[in-house]
């Protein structure tokens, strides 16, 4: 064993409110992959990911975060967690700046004001992705795509190791998916690994190594995207095969009592 | 005339006033945040409970008002984190069951029913020398800890998946979010009264988030119209006769109402300065071919879903409209 992985999932199963979600994945990721999962609507993409950052809790299985069950992990800050952005808006206003500086939050204790490196990293991260001068502008006055990038800049304040990312690229403009991607290429030279849902690869193609395909809550691919880039070659992002199938099978599991 | 205003009973009424102007808006905000405006209202449903208890057992009903509501906002948290009901209906839930109990506990208490009036209604001017330095140590601790606890709170109450993915112990900040809010109705029933608690939790809020631009500035705006309007409300109630507590709500209210307009002009003033998104995407083809009609259905084209929108299969290739070209995909 020459370097410990950074993610480590083993036979992992994870059931949602009696519906069994995900089954047998068994995934591990290097210190520097980039690992795409890619999927239909419901095939268990976002909830391999929340399962990953400890949001959703295993049925079966294990995950392990640099080499440490994520029940005892407690290095929250080499954890880099970006959520899909919620269309839903705030009942309060906060400006970019503020829901960046909560990013910082795994660093701080309560009590203690912000400290300098808290300041120099908030801003570091808007600028990174190109928000710098909005930074006092309310997040809900900002297009989709920069409230996208501002939850971006919101992981990137806690200088992370693993980025774990959910649809970056949802309802997005094309603009700001290639700040995104840019960003990440520069976390990726600095030493970062990234795994991150994608709906299609678009501006992130360059920098995908490995994709991991999810069907119906299994892995069904997992390996380099050279068999999708001659789908992707002429037609700019990648369609799953049967991305319009039903989700029947999911709803009828538990009935069938797991036949 | 004036001298009213500096009679003993007043001061103590400006005090408590104040206090709750302050406190209630505090917490409100994060409440406000969580879009959990009502929940106010449920703790001080359950607060009549709580009173209740205290005039049956001739112990104090703020302490006993405090115990209650503590324990039924942790049970709001609980019901609303397990997902066993979304958090409307928990608030639904125990708002009625508190105020229920509430009415026959004190039946028993033979003319406690009146005594309950007081906490319903608020009854400032009667409040006692005893009761306002406990109002102040109370509002006292809720502002302290709703203003140190900021970037904690904040980050929680403004998404709570991120908060839980940086190893924050969520439901913890949440459960005391939820005693704050109860040890701020109990400061806050001497005053306006549980009946309209929640209002200075949330009005002073609504007020300044139309000018505000960022959660701390909010926050502090709305805590300065909650004293405000406390001291203006008890002010009036002083010459008029009018009961202080429903003054103080209306007197928000009318902050609002007035600055509202104002706020809608800063408002899109700011919204006109949003510069436009770069929606042109930089590597997508523009066709120069003529094109002869618009494509739509029934066009004839076939129709694919791409994404948002809907590309048109045309000879060899597809595309989308986009502003005034089609962009090749």
């Amino acid at each position: 064993m020459t370097t410990a992985a950074v993610l480590t999932v083993d036979d992992l199963a994870v059931t949602l409110n009696g519906r069994p979600i995900l089954r047998d994945i068994d995934l591990r990721v290097q210190r520097g992959e980039v690992v795409a999962v890619l999927g239909a609507n419901g095939s268990g993409k976002s909830t391999l990911v929340k399962a990953v950052v400890g949001l959703h809790r295993p049925s079966r299985g294990e995950v392990r975060l640099f080499g440490t069950p994520l029940e005892e992990f407690r290095q929250w800050s080499r954890l880099g967690y970006v959520p899909q952005r919620s269309p839903v808006g705030q009942g309060v206003p906060a400006s970019a700046q503020e829901v960046v500086a909560s990013g910082r939050i795994s660093h701080r204790r309560p009590f203690v004001p912000m400290r300098r490196a808290d300041r120099a990293a908030v801003a570091r991260a808007l600028e990174a992705v190109g928000m710098g001068e909005r930074a006092r502008q309310p997040v809900g006055t900002l297009s989709g795509g920069q409230q996208q990038r501002v939850l971006m800049a919101r992981t990137l304040a806690a200088e992370p190791e693993l980025l774990v990312l959910d649809e970056p690229n949802a309802g997005v403009d094309l603009f700001s998916q290639e700040a995104i991607a840019q960003t990440l290429a520069d976390r990726l030279h600095d030493g970062a690994t990234v795994l991150v849902v994608l709906h299609e690869l678009g501006p992130f193609a360059p920098l995908i190594q490995r994709t991991v395909v999810l069907r119906e809550g299994r892995i069904v691919h997992d390996g380099s995207p050279d068999g999708l880039d001659a789908l992707m070659a002429d037609h700019g992002h990648h369609h799953l095969p049967r991305a319009r199938t039903p989700l029947v099978p999911e709803v009828q599991a538990p009935l069938e009592g797991g036949a | 005339m004036l001298d009213i205003l500096v009679s003993p009973f007043m001061l103590r009424a400006f005090l408590a006033a104040a206090v709750t102007g302050l406190s209630a808006p505090a917490v409100g905000t994060y409440l406000v945040q969580r879009r959990l405006s009502l929940m106010g209202d449920g703790i001080g449903h359950i607060c009549v409970t709580g009173v209740a208890l205290g005039l049956l057992t001739g112990t104090s009903p703020t302490v006993t008002a405090i115990l209650v509501a503590a324990a039924g906002a942790f049970l709001i948290e609980l019901i609303r984190s397990t997902g066993r009901a979304s958090g409307d209906v928990a608030l639904a839930l125990l708002f009625y069951g508190g105020i229920a109990g509430g009415l026959v506990l004190v039946s028993f208490a033979g003319n406690g029913a009146f005594a309950l009036q007081g906490y319903l209604f608020g009854s400032i001017t009667t409040i006692s020398v005893a009761d306002v330095w406990a109002a102040v140590a109370m509002a006292a601790v809720v502002i302290i800890l709703a203003l140190a606890l900021a970037p904690q709170l904040f980050a929680v109450a403004n998404d709570e998946d991120f908060a839980r993915s940086a190893g924050m112990p969520v439901r913890a900040y949440n459960v005391l979010i939820a005693v704050l809010a109860a040890v701020t109705i109990t400061v806050a029933m001497r005053t306006v009264g549980l009946l309209l608690v929640s209002a200075l939790m949330v009005i002073p809020v609504a007020t300044s988030q139309q000018f505000a631009r960022g959660f701390r500035v909010t926050m502090l705006g709305a805590m300065a119209a909650g004293a405000a309007a406390g001291l203006l409300g008890v002010t009036t109630s002083a010459f008029v006769d009018v009961p202080p507590g429903a003054t103080i709500v209306l007197v928000s209210l009318v902050g609002f109402a007035v600055t509202a307009p104002v706020g809608a002009v800063v408002n899109r003033r700011r919204r006109r300065r949003v510069p436009f998104p770069v929606e042109e995407p930089t590597h997508h083809l523009l066709v120069d071919e003529p094109h002869g009609h618009e494509h739509g259905p029934g066009c004839g084209h076939e129709a694919v879903e791409h994404g948002d929108h809907v590309d048109y299969i045309h000879g060899d290739h597809r595309h989308a409209v986009h502003g005034g070209h089609y962009d090749e995909h």
